[in-house]
């Protein structure tokens, strides 16, 4: 007790010093911690677990380098001034959020941040399926079924140019900067510049339906009506590789921008994940029970929204690949995006819903349909894809009369890196030059595409005798069962160890309805036997007959 | 209800009339994906920039010498002045900066074998007539100003660091006074049973009493002047040819071996080597450890310069060219940025300490980027393309096929010795470190 006291004295006992002073230091904690959590790479190292003496004092020099890194990233966080997001509370409980409309937003926000709510009516032009922002946000892309293609600087209002294409067009894409678009059109790919001149037709791009581009590997990614996937390098011009998906025709399209895996969604409610290292899908996933609509993930790759014809929305962890949460949806939802804020919008029908950031962490159980952030909608025009604004509060969407263009308060990331090429929304044609010659510079390989984008520079843990076995193509596969003792003792025994283990009782495959057989079979012996036993002890001794002897 | 929508004006970028831009950060992880995959992508691009941009050799002194170049003596009061000796008795003081010849002379019958300047810029020079001159090459005085006479030849030539005497090495090492021109040594320095052919003597410039030679019987051998003893005799497995003083850690040392190795020793303890530096292929002649005391240059018999860091035991970079011959003497500039070597073809040449680093005025930012790339390529080192790229070297013919063979032989050897091994009794022959080997044997 007495030591007790000592240390813990109570706060009547302590001179208002010490008071001051350890509020100091647990702030002073709760800044470290922030710190790491933010700013921080993975998990630490315990020195002390490494028993080499140098490689140890390399380990603490390195960590301590890292943490001082961490703080300094944390420190220079004063130098984002004006940076805080935007925000949209309710002040009392009567309030809701989603009630707001357009007016009252731009009424409350200055005349600059007004002029970003914008409409274009472009009615006899037919829907507009693609609106797309270039990645700084300053420049806006959108295409007409019917072969209208514009872009625009669209705070300047400044048009870039405006085509009339007279041919079908699914999907546009920006490319690296604003300078150069691709266009997929009936037939094949076009790479138009930015004042309308094409630069090139993908005449291998047939019959694309949907594109990507990886601003990273160059690489722009397309995928036909027949649900081939194509991944064409438009530094070199050269054709990467090409893989069927064998899915049918795709129903959606989308990349994770944290490790360049594209996602395509399927007629039959797959999404599989695609990498151009692998000619199968890396992934399967079942979110819906019909087609696909529209795929969605979040700036950090953690979390993917998917809106499927069976009118649910779905959220997956895709770094578990398990399903977080799912809702029904009035309609279809046929576009869904994620803010850098992570903000949510889908839209389904006439209708645009956006969800905050509480979709992401609610439990499996909750199937109540979220209350919307924000909505909008309801004249009557059918929406067809959604975009959020990079850097900008504004969310772009393209319906059958045209464009329109809102504001959402707190969707957008207030504090841009200029350093980062085509990130940067104030960008001069001299630094958007010289990025581009660094970005291409520091290309990276189709080969460096892979679930985990910090793979590389990792420690390759697979012994010597493990790697010459993959090297051998040769071998046998290994026979898990064969390899079980047949023992047969008691509950405990190899082949139920082995049922349990493999997990996913749902799942059968060949391996484990062998295993199951198998195991029948030993139960059936055993008490076979027993009751052999039981017989050849005698009515007296049969009850010490049992499993297991 | 409230409501704040983000709003950033132009004007916090680039104030309205001015042309600078300001760079806003946001260090935020999320902000800049691929990190490592970027990271590796530029420390590939800047290992290969580096190797590309290696082009060691700059120029050679002309004229060069009519016989091999078998001395170097930097002069140590000046930061561009060096002597070289050659094998037809003639010694040249050369400018650095210039490359020109600024004096020679006929100081030798025959070979000089060892050079050395004293603290007023006379510069000394023995040879194997028996004599030692002193020469004033700064007043352009072709005649010695002093002369001294052994009973042998003389093998190599050291000066102290701060009293005006010098070691002279032949079988013994005889310590002779500069101020007192052609008398007999003021002290001789001799190993009791060792009557051999010294091949090189060096003062230590920190301890500066110390002396260390190595001589033909394999032998290295430390003398402390104040009390005029040797201190300790080592016999390695092979003679030694040179011998080079860390000049930043006063009690480590260099030694060119014959069996192709260079040894560094610490002079108080010499049962083992503190670290054996090999790659060359055939007797090390040379040896000299950088002014930073972290890096050596070596010049060898198999006709390449090779530089190490101190702390490897491999060779960071190897330096040739078709014309040079067998290299006997090696040198590094005063300024850390340069490499003399003077090989038997007669040519000295001057070679960049590091390959791909140019001199010159840099700006800040190209600075900041070789900061950076040196950093990266640190980093990702252990890649295997990264460190394929950055170990690339051309090699002449002859010296990767004997590299082979070597390589061959010495597999050999230990595969031999590993048979011995099983087929004896447990415990009796040990392997010996390779630290430890080359020890023949020690007296104190």
């Amino acid at each position: 007790m007495a030591s007790q006291s000592t240390s813990k004295p109570s706060n009547a006992r302590r001179k208002p010093g010490q008071i001051a002073a350890e509020a100091e230091a647990q702030a002073l904690a709760r800044h470290v911690d922030s710190a790491h959590k933010t700013y921080g790479r993975g998990e630490d190292i315990r020195p002390k677990s490494v028993r080499d003496k140098k490689l140890r004092s390399k380990v603490k020099a390195l960590q301590s380098k890292a943490k001082d890194a961490e703080m300094q990233a944390k420190d220079a966080e004063i130098l984002m001034a004006d940076a805080t997001p935007g925000m949209l509370e309710a002040e009392n409980e009567l309030e809701k959020t989603y009630k707001v409309r357009q007016d009252d937003i731009r009424s409350a926000s200055g005349v600059e941040t007004a002029k970003k709510g914008f409409e274009l009516r472009l009615e006899g032009l037919g829907p507009y399926d693609v609106c797309e922002y270039t990645r700084n946000g300053r420049d806006l892309l959108i295409a007409g079924r019917k072969g209208h293609v514009a872009c625009f600087d669209w705070r300047a209002g400044k048009l870039g140019c405006e085509l009339n294409l007279n041919e079908t067009v699914r999907d546009a894409k920006w490319l690296h900067t604003n300078q150069s678009f691709a266009v997929a059109q009936k037939k094949c790919v076009y790479i138009y510049a930015r004042d309308g001149v094409e630069l090139h037709a993908l005449k291998k791009l047939q019959e694309p339906v949907a594109l990507q581009f990886l601003p990273y590997h160059f690489l722009l990614a397309s995928i036909s009506t027949l649900g081939v996937l194509r991944y064409t390098d438009i530094s070199t011009g050269a054709n990467i590789t090409e893989f069927a998906t064998k899915l049918g025709p795709p129903t959606s399209f989308c990349q994770n921008p944290a490790n360049a895996i594209l996602h395509v969604g399927h007629q039959k409610g797959l999404v599989t994940l695609w990498s151009p290292n692998s000619s199968t899908p890396l992934v399967k996933l079942l979110p819906h029970s019909g087609p696909v609509r529209s795929l969605a993930i979040d700036r950090a790759g953690r979390y993917m929204v998917s809106a499927g014809q069976d009118r649910r929305m779905s959220v997956w962890d895709i770094r578990m690949f398990k399903e977080m949460h799912t809702h029904h949806l009035r309609q279809p939802g046929a576009s869904l995006s994620i803010s850098d804020q992570n903000l949510t919008a889908v839209g389904w029908g006439t209708q645009v819903s956006i969800f905050n950031q509480d979709i992401f962490t609610r439990a499996k159980e909750d199937i109540k349909v979220p209350e919307p952030y924000m909505s909008w909608g309801g004249e009557g025009n059918t929406i067809s894809r959604l975009k959020f604004c990079p850097f900008e509060d504004v969310l772009g969407i393209s319906h059958d009369k045209g464009f329109s263009s809102i504001i959402v308060p707190g969707s957008g990331e207030p504090n841009f890196d200029a350093l980062e090429s085509g990130l940067n929304p104030f960008e001069t044609s001299k630094q958007r030059k010289e990025a581009e010659v660094h970005a291409l510079l520091e290309k990276l390989q189709p080969e460096m595409i892979s679930l985990d984008p910090n793979i590389i520079g990792n420690l390759d843990l697979a012994s010597e005798e493990q790697r010459r076995r993959e090297r051998d193509l040769d071998a046998k596969p290994e026979d898990k069962i064969a390899n079980l003792k047949k023992k047969g003792r008691g509950r405990n025994s190899a082949l139920r160890r082995h049922l349990r283990k493999s997990g996913q009782k749902n799942v059968i495959d060949a391996e484990k309805v062998r295993a199951r057989e198998a195991l029948q079979a030993m139960n059936k012996r055993e008490i076979e036997k027993v009751s052999k036993m039981k017989a050849e002890y005698g009515p007296a001794l049969a009850r010490f007959a049992r499993k297991g002897f | 209800m409230k409501i704040k929508t983000l709003s950033r004006s132009p004007a916090t970028t680039q104030a309205p009339g001015s042309n600078v831009t300001k760079v806003h950060r946001n260090l935020n992880p999320e902000m800049h994906p691929f990190e490592r995959a970027r990271e590796y992508t530029r420390a590939l691009n800047a290992t290969k920039v580096e190797r590309m941009f290696a082009k060691p050799f700059l120029a050679d002194f002309e004229p060069g010498h009519v016989d091999g170049v078998y001395s170097f003596a930097k002069d140590p009061e000046s930061l561009e002045h060096f002597a070289s000796g050659s094998g037809d008795g003639v010694v040249k003081l050369w400018d650095m900066t210039t490359r020109e010849e600024l004096w020679q002379a006929q100081a030798h019958e025959n070979m000089v074998k060892g050079l050395s300047w004293t603290r007023d810029k006379r510069l000394l020079t023995c040879g194997s007539d028996r004599k030692v001159h002193l020469f004033e090459p700064y007043t352009k005085s072709k005649e010695p100003v002093g002369t001294w006479m052994g009973a042998h030849a003389f093998t190599s030539i050291s000066h102290h660091r701060s009293i005006p005497s010098f070691a002279a090495a032949s079988s013994n090492i005889a310590i002779y006074d500069v101020s007192r021109v052609s008398t007999a040594p003021v002290q001789s320095l001799v190993w009791p049973t060792a009557i051999e052919t010294i091949s090189s003597v060096k003062f230590n410039q920190t301890e500066t009493s110390i002396l260390a030679s190595c001589a033909s019987d394999r032998s290295i051998i430390l003398y402390d002047l104040r009390t005029s003893q040797p201190l300790h005799r080592t016999v390695l497995n092979f003679a030694s040819n040179d011998i080079s003083w860390n000049p930043m850690e006063a009690f480590n040392f260099a030694v060119a071996n014959e069996d192709h190795n260079v040894y560094i020793f610490d002079m108080r303890n010499m049962k083992r080597a503190l670290n054996v530096l090999k790659d060359h292929v055939a007797a090390v002649m040379s040896v000299e450890f950088s002014p930073t005391g972290e890096e050596l240059v070596s010049g060898s018999y198999d006709r390449t310069v090779r530089l190490w860091s101190r702390s490897s035991g491999h060779s960071r970079d190897i330096y040739h060219t078709r014309r040079m011959q067998r290299v006997f003497s090696v040198a590094w500039t005063p300024d850390n940025n340069y490499i003399l070597s003077g090989s038997d073809d007669g040519n000295i040449r001057l070679w960049r300490a590091k390959a791909s680093a140019r001199q010159g005025v840099k700006s800040f930012a190209l600075r900041q980027k070789l900061q950076y790339d040196d950093a990266l390529k640190e980093k990702y080192k252990h890649m295997p393309e990264i460190r394929r790229i950055a170990r690339h070297r051309h090699v002449p013919k002859s010296v990767k096929k004997a590299g082979e063979i070597k390589s061959e032989e010495l597999k050999a050897i230990k595969r031999r010795e590993e048979n011995e091994r099983r087929h004896t009794k447990k415990g009796q022959t040990r392997r010996k470190s390779e630290r430890e080997k080359m020890v023949l044997a020690r007296e104190q």
